[in-house]
């Protein structure tokens, strides 16, 4: 069996690439899918924990519950993707360019 | 190194080297494939730890459903050619990239210093087919987790009313009526 450390680990490595890539990425839908990522891998650890606090014959419903939080998230992420990616493409019908740096000023 | 850690190890770094490589990546289109192949990982990493129905969710909803989304998005915006050299602050990206290793390294030594390394108890035979079931899902989500369930689904219903309203054309101003000479 794989300590749980391990998976910790692995989520905290990959949430970190995300920041990065929100961070130094200038493409609107690479940052997007950094977000994407960072949601993923907090996913991972919730599954982690939820298979670790399973113990003994019944299924523990606080255990079960990770995986409905991971379920929650996913729904939330899917629902984020459609207006976020709706936002991207309105702005990009006004600015012609999706490039975040050029989107610095609140008048249109 | 018994074989689950070996699998692990493989795979792990399969999945942090797509990432790296969704970030790195000057074409979004690849982008894109990389972070695919990341949550294809991931959904893996979801059967080992004995959630099938997450890793199943997660291979329909993020990798079918969400990147499908935004591949269609990159290939309508065309954005797969936008990489410039930024200039404006050339001291934020390494700025960025040296803070993101000091998150890594706080986070890995809050890890690394819990002591010990425990390892989750294996499960009996009758648990395995139980834990992780859509059954025991669904149990919860219909019980415990009742209102949240249908908090998500009205926010579905919005982001769709949203990304509809976001992206429909606007109307063309009507010509103002001139004035009939009577």
């Amino acid at each position: 069996m794989v300590p749980t450390s391990y998976y910790i680990l692995l989520s905290a490595i990959l949430f970190t690439i995300g920041v990065v890539g929100v961070l130094v990425r200038r493409n609107a839908i690479i940052v997007f899918m950094s977000v994407e990522l960072m949601l993923n891998s907090a996913n991972l650890a919730f599954v982690a924990f939820a298979r670790a606090f399973q113990t003994g014959e019944a299924v523990n419903a606080a255990a079960m519950s990770g995986q409905v939080f991971v379920f929650f998230v996913m729904t939330v992420a899917a629902a984020e993707v459609a207006v976020g990616l709706a936002l991207i493409v309105a702005i990009f019908k006004n600015k012609h360019s999706i490039d975040v740096d050029q989107v610095h000023q609140l008048k249109g | 190194m018994t074989l689950d850690i070996i699998i692990f190890l493989v795979l792990a770094t399969i999945a942090v080297l797509a990432a790296l490589a969704m970030l790195l990546s000057d074409n979004a289109i690849y982008s894109a494939l990389f972070l695919i192949l990341n949550f294809a990982v991931v959904s893996v990493f979801y059967l080992m730890l004995n959630a099938p129905f997450i890793a199943m969710v997660q291979v329909t909803v993020y990798a079918g459903a969400i990147m499908v989304l935004f591949l269609f998005v990159i290939m309508l915006l065309g954005a797969d050619k936008l990489r410039q050299p930024q200039t404006d602050i050339p001291w934020q990206q390494p700025l960025a990239i040296l803070l993101g290793l000091v998150l890594l390294g706080v986070a890995a030594f809050a890890i690394v210093s819990r002591g010990s390394v425990s390892v989750p108890s294996p499960l009996s035979d009758q648990m395995i087919s139980a834990f992780g079931s859509p059954f025991e899902l669904g149990k919860l989500l219909f019980t415990t987790y009742l209102f949240p369930f249908e908090v998500t689904s009205f926010l579905l219903l919005v982001a769709m009313i949203g990304a509809i309203v976001l992206t429909k054309e606007e109307k063309t101003k009507l010509l103002p009526r001139r004035p009939t000479k009577n």
